[in-house]
């Protein structure tokens, strides 16, 4: 039973941890209509930023700086926000799929430089040795999953509450006009590339503070957990919960990552280990499929987008613009 | 210093072009990126693998051409593995694409289109497993062309082929009836339908002549490398540098940008060496698309 509630909030961690690549991908994408497929180039930029910064001092390779966890954090989301706000500013005043094309290659190229500079990035055999929140709690795992749920909750709940707060303001909503309609929003003197360009960088560094909340849970990191991989998983959970919800954005989160760690669970249990790598591609093309299926059939996700207007427009409204009514999308 | 990278480059790049005519076509006709045209690369690849092997099966080993590796098994398979890319390209479109293109959103079908493209990748893997395959085992050797540059039989007679498909293409596009439809949807898609084009038999033609070209590199990089489930989705970002240095739309230029990206990225590894060789194509795009984003041979979109 103990077993089980440590399992459960090691799996919620990591669920959460996906949380937040969620939400910063509903930053870009749910809110702004910025489509990023280097979602783990970003992550890959906060976990090694983080891990470079913190970790005690390696023989073979650039560091030793001992930066507190908290600094390691902060530091990631900046240099991550500053790489998403370089590609935006290269990209985003062309067509959308100028933007997909960057953001697959800046991943690509994040990943070969994690791999081959081995003097900053330990090269294929990672980062090890990172420090991890509540360590000291190490010996008796329940502790250390529930302390460390504690925190990523906690951070968690900080994130979605600013992030509501910012969807609901001025700025959000002209993150939203400009989704849905990228004339209409510069004809009314909004500065269309300024905002998305402000979106996007938040996004990114958001991206990097997850890859950093990740690398110090785990404590390891290594080129491949950076694959496209990742950048798909971060999609499924985002589409599955209610792409421009925030709420969605974690939903989908903690369902898809329940639904990826039983079905691999399912393949090491049941599977003969000589089949478990192709029955892990099998888990994969069903995860392709069901991505492709919810698309063409509930776009929406399962919770959706909800009209958000000011507040001062609800309470004048009141039960007429019902927060749950559906909008365009 | 060898010149033997540029004519490696050069090979490179022509399959890389090659790839890249078929995605430039379908970016210009269908309006989106589609990142499932690497993993066309791999099935047509594995395809071509499984229609030669059937044929030996079949008919039993055939003499090779010397002195290339060889003989009509691949061309015939080859063939028909072409028709079959081009079928899967089809297929996908009728099973995902065309449903979401009634809905709008280009965007939405690239997400598809990256989720299409994990799937298809992985079902290789599930088929094939990871272990790269051969065509042929045969162990060729390179001759000397002068200049210090030496290239084996079967790169040469690949060569050939990129230039054979490249002409039928601009043929093709500017001689036939399909052809000119698929251009003219391409530059006004709601003008073409009005003038009465078929649209649909545009998009049909689109999604075989781009599998069917995508098929061509598979088997190119099959025969001189080797064949792996990965081999195309490696591939992709070379070629949306490609089309996107040669301009979208644009035949001709895809092939150029596909030279260009493979001499660059040849004499990235002789300067450099081979670890960052796929960064190469990344700097090659954001250059293009800081500097001229409709490429070399591109229109001003309106």
């Amino acid at each position: 039973m103990i077993d089980l509630l440590g399992y459960g909030a090691f799996f919620l961690v990591n669920a959460l941890i996906f949380g937040v690549l969620c939400l910063g991908l509903n930053v870009q994408w749910g809110q702004t209509g910025l489509f990023n497929v280097g979602v783990a180039g970003f992550a890959a930029i906060g976990a090694y930023v983080s891990a470079i910064l913190t970790t005690p001092d390696a023989a073979d390779r650039i560091g030793g700086f001992g930066w507190p966890i908290l600094a390691g954090w902060l530091a990631a989301m900046l240099v991550a926000g500053a790489a998403a706000a370089l590609v935006g500013l290269a990209t985003l005043r062309l067509r959308a799929d100028y933007l997909a094309m960057t953001t697959f290659g800046i991943a690509v190229t994040i990943q070969v430089i994690a791999l081959n500079a081995t003097a900053l990035t330990g090269g294929p055999f990672g980062i090890a040795f990172i420090p991890r929140p509540f360590s000291s709690l190490a010996e008796t795992p329940i502790a250390f999953n529930a302390a460390n749920l504690a925190l990523t909750g906690f951070v968690v709940l900080g994130l979605f509450l600013i992030l509501e707060t910012l969807t609901r303001s001025p700025w959000g909503r002209v993150l939203r006009a400009i989704r849905e309609d990228e004339a209409a929003a510069a004809s009314l003197g909004k500065n269309v590339n300024f905002h998305r360009l402000q979106a996007f960088a938040l996004g990114g560094a958001i991206m990097g503070l997850a890859g950093a909340m990740q690398a110090h849970f785990i404590g390891f990191i290594a080129p491949d957990n950076y694959l496209s991989i990742l950048t798909f998983q971060v999609w499924a959970m985002l589409i599955v919960g209610g792409s421009g919800n925030n709420r969605g954005a974690l939903i989908g989160a903690v369902i898809v990552w329940a639904l990826w760690s039983l079905s691999s669970l399912a393949v090491g249990t049941f599977v003969a280990p000589a089949f478990q790598a192709r029955a892990a591609a099998l888990q994969i093309v069903a995860i392709g499929v069901a991505l492709a299926a919810i698309l063409l059939v509930r776009p929406r996700g399962l919770v959706g987008e909800r009209a958000t207007v000011s507040r001062d427009v609800e309470a004048l409204a009141g039960e007429s613009t019902s927060p749950h009514e559906p909008v365009r999308d | 210093m060898s010149l033997q990278f540029l004519a490696d480059g050069l090979f490179a790049g022509a399959l890389i072009g090659l790839g890249a005519v078929g995605l430039t076509l379908t970016y210009s006709i269908l309006r989106f990126s589609n990142f499932t045209h690497g993993d066309f690369i791999s099935w047509g690849a594995y395809l071509a693998l499984g229609t030669v092997g059937a044929l030996t099966g079949w008919i039993g080993p055939a003499a090779r051409f010397m002195p290339f590796s060889f003989g009509w098994p691949l061309i015939v398979g080859g063939l028909l593995a072409m028709a079959l890319t081009g079928l899967l390209a089809l297929l996908l479109d009728a099973a995902l694409f065309k449903p979401l293109r009634r809905t709008g959103h280009g965007i939405v079908m690239v997400i598809a289109s990256f989720g299409a493209s994990l799937a298809l990748r992985a079902m290789l893997e599930f088929l094939f497993t990871s272990e790269p395959a051969y065509f042929s085992r045969a162990i060729q050797i390179a001759i000397p062309v002068g200049l210090g540059i030496r290239v084996t039989p079967d790169q040469a007679a690949m060569m050939g082929l990129a230039l054979v498909v490249v002409i039928a293409m601009h043929l093709l596009l500017t001689r036939t009836h399909i052809g000119r439809s698929m251009r003219a949807v391409s530059e006004n898609p709601a003008l073409a339908r009005v003038v009465g084009i078929d649209v649909a038999a545009v998009i049909r033609a689109t999604w075989l002549i781009g599998g069917a070209l995508a098929c061509v590199s598979g088997i190119m990089l099959g025969l001189t490398v080797q064949i792996r489930p990965q081999m195309g989705f490696d591939l992709l970002l070379p070629l949306f540098a490609a089309a996107i240095l040669g301009g979208i739309g644009s035949v001709w230029g895809a092939i150029i940008g596909g030279l260009i990206v493979g001499v660059a990225e040849a004499g990235a590894v002789q300067l450099i060496g081979s670890e960052y060789r796929s960064a190469v194509a990344f700097v090659l795009l954001i250059a293009m698309l800081l500097v001229r984003p409709r490429g070399l041979f591109g229109v001003r979109e309106g």
